[in-house]
């Protein structure tokens, strides 16, 4: 049984072959300018972008079902909570009151508000595209190379790829303990009370780090056997150099990030969009 | 003249955490070319002379040092461990955790990417090596696709692009089934004769490192060189069951038979036995022994009825599996890694769901009960203690299912001290777990699946990794919870286990079963030892090679025998 959320599956085309190193920037800045835009104009550009992306790169929806099922409920719940919270806070941003119907004296409903709400949404709906299009599409080995391309530290390059090697091994051995330990009696429905619950779950950790332990103890002396650690630096077998299409891509996203700088400085004066001035 | 590459003078060893030396002044030379191989129970030292020599000892693991090992020229003291790893190659035991790389390239390819080898020249090696270990298909498969077999043999390829002229094996067949552990061996015979490398084996699995020619074996014990000879000298000194070392199944059965053992008669493999001077005893005493009465049949505990089962919509992992187990016998389930054995295992315990088909516990049918409810009557004890003991105490572990079913605590206290004392634990019982050695270990796991009282006990590898020594100690300990009514079942890849413990075997190969018969039965056909990847036992071969007719009823027997006469004497 493989972990389906963090499964690297190789696909053959572009977007795989960008260098990881690409891709966390142009994930990066992307989402610098939808973090710092609330002008729905470009926000949509840039969720259509991200969206095309995601298809031309030929992930599979089963492969991001869960994810993105986590992902709408959390922008559903966020949506209502903003609204719960502060119903009027697009009126106070924009300065202006078109009310459209109420629920009571406090809950109305503006159209102020449903754009600044709609805005929000639309930054998270944007984002959440290119986050999953930089976990699935690249190879952790690959990335690893290419963080040790802008001198970040091998060692710590390298433990990230080894962190995501052993995730899914370590994911396994607690589904098998949990199962064994459930035979046992622990309980970890939803009958049990939460403390004991967690109290259960604790009892499952203890064996998985024991066990981990032991793996670690393994992993640590083949790598050393195998001469890691010898050198100031080491060379790459995944590393892919960056070539045309990672320049444009760069390239690409930068003149975003500056068009919507530009858009805020010179059209909008701010961070907002105002169509009702 | 020979040329010396491994010596070792006068060499001791202790680890800063014991209180004694694990090795006691060895002297020892390995030469260049040849084959030797390292046998011992567990605690005789071999790992620690492994470990002594690809430079673990100093680097990862400190101790006090007397005396010197050299290797290749370097003296391991001051070589340090990235030096002695271009002159050694390490394959560890742990086929699966050694896997560093996400890919089967990226992983032949770590020493180099360590050595800084430009990535064009890496990538022509690694597809060079990985050639010529048949792996060249798969240098883009990940290791979750890979299979034990595969997996080693990506770790031997990680260490043959260093070129290094000595490779050392730890344990190469632990996690191994039968038969790829016999291709594992003829893999290693043939890289070491065809690329001229020195090669040191260390293994308590006799028998199957013999079956290829090994030069010399030394034999560790309490942590010192207890022989140093050929196979054919061990054989005839007949020193090895009394330092806990199982001999050779062939050998053990000459010897019943009333043959002296001399090195003359090249007893260190099967191939090269003298067979005239043995048929004629051998056929002797296959005549004298009378076949044993099989018990009367009990009633069946536990029924399967074309149970299937798939995690997903692609692949099934057990297809139409049917079986009975009847009440108190002892039964293992066996197959080639990811056969579904353990599956089968989890489906009967309620772990996962089966897609279709029934379980009975006698008559009634389990469909629709929980783990919980399940584990009233059976109980499953996993591979590794460390995955499932999750107390400090001895005690507390083993009265945990009680504790959380609620039981009232005298109870709980008269139930726990019956299982440890079945297990052998009452002296232990204030003890914390962290004092007890692995096969103790074993058994509070054992103690605190028994003390739930379940009428069956399924065990997954319950002798994995272990000694003959501990092995049989466990072993015996399972055949006594048998005696007293306990029906187990036991899932393994322990050819011997099998044939010795358990009357009563079912195969399962790709999902489905394609054997339920006696041990014997099915250690003795050529064919479902084929699809199953099992190792007909040597007894077999001996008899078919002396000529007798019936192999099977000459395995029959020898086990026979054994239980009998030896075990009863002993």
């Amino acid at each position: 049984m493989k972990d389906k959320i963090f499964d690297y599956v190789e696909r053959d085309n572009w977007v795989f072959k960008l260098s990881g190193l690409t891709k966390l920037l142009c994930f990066l800045i992307l989402s610098a300018s939808v973090m710092f835009t609330y002008d729905i104009r470009s926000i949509l550009l840039i969720m259509v972008l991200s969206f095309t992306v995601l298809r031309l790169s030929g992930i599979t929806f089963s492969q991001i079902k869960v994810m993105l099922w986590a992902v709408v409920i959390f922008l559903g719940m966020n949506f209502v909570l903003t609204y719960l919270f502060n119903p009027t806070y697009g009126v106070e941003i924009y300065g202006t009151c078109h009310e459209l119907f109420r629920f009571s004296s406090r809950y109305t409903v503006t159209q102020e508000q449903l754009l600044y709400q709609i805005s929000k949404f639309a930054k998270y709906a944007s984002v959440i595209p290119l986050g999953m299009l930089f976990l699935l599409t690249t190879n952790p080995s690959e990335f690893a190379a290419s963080l040790n391309g802008v001198r970040v530290s091998y060692k710590a390059a390298f433990a990230l790829a080894l962190t995501l090697r052993y995730f899914p091994d370590t994911i396994r051995n607690y589904n098998d303990i949990a199962v064994a330990q459930q035979s046992r009696g622990l309980d970890l429905s939803k009958k049990e009370k939460l403390g004991t619950r967690i109290k259960n779950v604790m009892n499952i950790c203890i064996p998985l780090i024991f066990s981990t332990l032991d793996r670690v103890d393994v992993v640590s002396n083949a790598m050393d056997l195998r001469g890691f650690g010898k050198h100031k630096k080491r060379t790459w077998y995944a590393a892919t150099p960056m070539g045309r299409n990672d320049y444009i891509c760069i390239g690409v996203c930068a003149a975003i990030l500056a068009a919507v700088l530009i858009v805020t400085a010179f059209v909008n004066h701010g961070r907002f969009w105002n169509p009702f001035i | 003249m020979k040329e010396p590459i491994i010596e070792f003078k006068d060499f001791t060893f202790q680890y800063f955490s014991q209180a004694e030396p694990t090795l006691h002044h060895i002297d020892l030379t390995i030469y260049k070319g040849e084959k030797v191989l390292i046998v011992g129970p567990s605690g005789s030292g071999k790992s620690t002379l492994g470990h002594c020599i690809n430079g673990l000892i100093p680097f990862s693991y400190r101790g006090e040092i007397t005396g010197s090992v050299t290797v290749g020229g370097l003296d391991t003291k001051e070589a340090g461990i990235f030096a002695l790893s271009r002159k050694v190659g390490t394959v560890l035991q742990d086929s699966d955790g050694q896997f560093v790389g996400l890919s089967v390239g990226e992983d032949i390819a770590f020493s180099l990417e360590n050595d800084c080898v430009p990535q064009a020249e890496m990538k022509k090696t690694v597809r060079e090596v990985a050639d010529l270990m048949d792996m060249g298909q798969l240098l883009k498969s990940s290791p979750y696709e890979l299979s034990g077999g595969q997996k080693q043999r990506v770790a031997f390829a990680g260490v043959m692009v260093n070129q290094v002229e000595t490779l050392l094996f730890d344990e190469p067949l632990a996690n191994l089934d039968p038969a790829t552990g016999k291709v594992a061996i003829d893999l290693i015979d043939r890289i070491a004769r065809e690329y001229h490398k020195t090669v040191v084996i260390i293994e308590h699995r006799l028998e199957d490192v013999l079956y290829r020619r090994v030069d010399r074996v030394i034999v560790m014990s309490d942590g010192r060189v207890a022989a140093d000879m050929t196979p054919d000298e061990l054989m005839a000194a007949g020193i090895l069951p009394r330092l806990g070392i199982r001999e050779p199944l062939y050998v053990t059965a000459l010897k019943y038979a009333g043959i002296p053992i001399t090195p003359e008669l090249h007893a260190g493999r099967l191939e090269t036995l003298e067979l005239d001077a043995v048929r004629e005893p051998l056929l002797r005493w296959h005549q004298s022994r009378q076949p044993r009465k099989s018990a009367p049949e009990k009633p069946p505990i536990l029924t399967v009825k074309d149970l299937n089962f798939q995690y997903d919509r692609k692949r099934k992992i057990l297809k139409d599996v049917s079986f009975a187990i009847r009440e108190g016998e002892m039964v293992s389930i066996v197959g080639t890694n990811g056969a579904g054995k353990s599956t089968l295992a989890k489906v009967i315990c309620g772990f996962v769901k089966e897609s279709s088909g029934d379980i009975f516990f006698r008559e009634e049918s389990l469909r629709g009960s929980t783990i919980k409810e399940r584990s009233l009557r059976i109980g499953y004890v996993m591979q590794n203690p460390n995955q499932m003991i999750c107390k400090s105490m001895i005690y507390d572990e083993v009265a945990m299912g009680l504790r959380n079913r609620g039981v009232d605590e005298d109870t709980v206290r008269e139930k726990v001290e019956k299982a440890l004392k079945i297990c052998g634990l009452a002296p232990f019982k204030k003890w914390p777990v962290s004092a007890l050695s692995f096969g103790q270990k074993k058994r509070v796991t054992i103690a605190s699946i028994l003390v739930m009282e379940p009428q069956i006990l399924i065990l997954d590898e319950p002798t994995a990794g272990q000694d003959y020594l501990h092995y049989t100690e466990i072993m015996e300990f399972l055949k006594s919870l048998n005696d007293q009514g306990v029906t187990i079942l036991m899932i393994t890849h322990d050819m011997h286990l099998m044939l010795e413990y358990t009357p009563h075997a079912i195969v399962i190969s790709d999902g489905r079963k394609i054997g339920d018969s006696t041990a014997v039965d099915i250690l003795t056909n050529p064919e479902i030892a084929a699809r199953a990847s099992l190792k007909l036992t040597s007894l077999y071969e001996l008899a078919s090679m002396a000529g007798i007719p019936e192999p099977g009823t000459f395995v029959q027997n020898f086990i026979d025998y054994e239980r009998e006469v030896v075990r009863r004497e002993g």
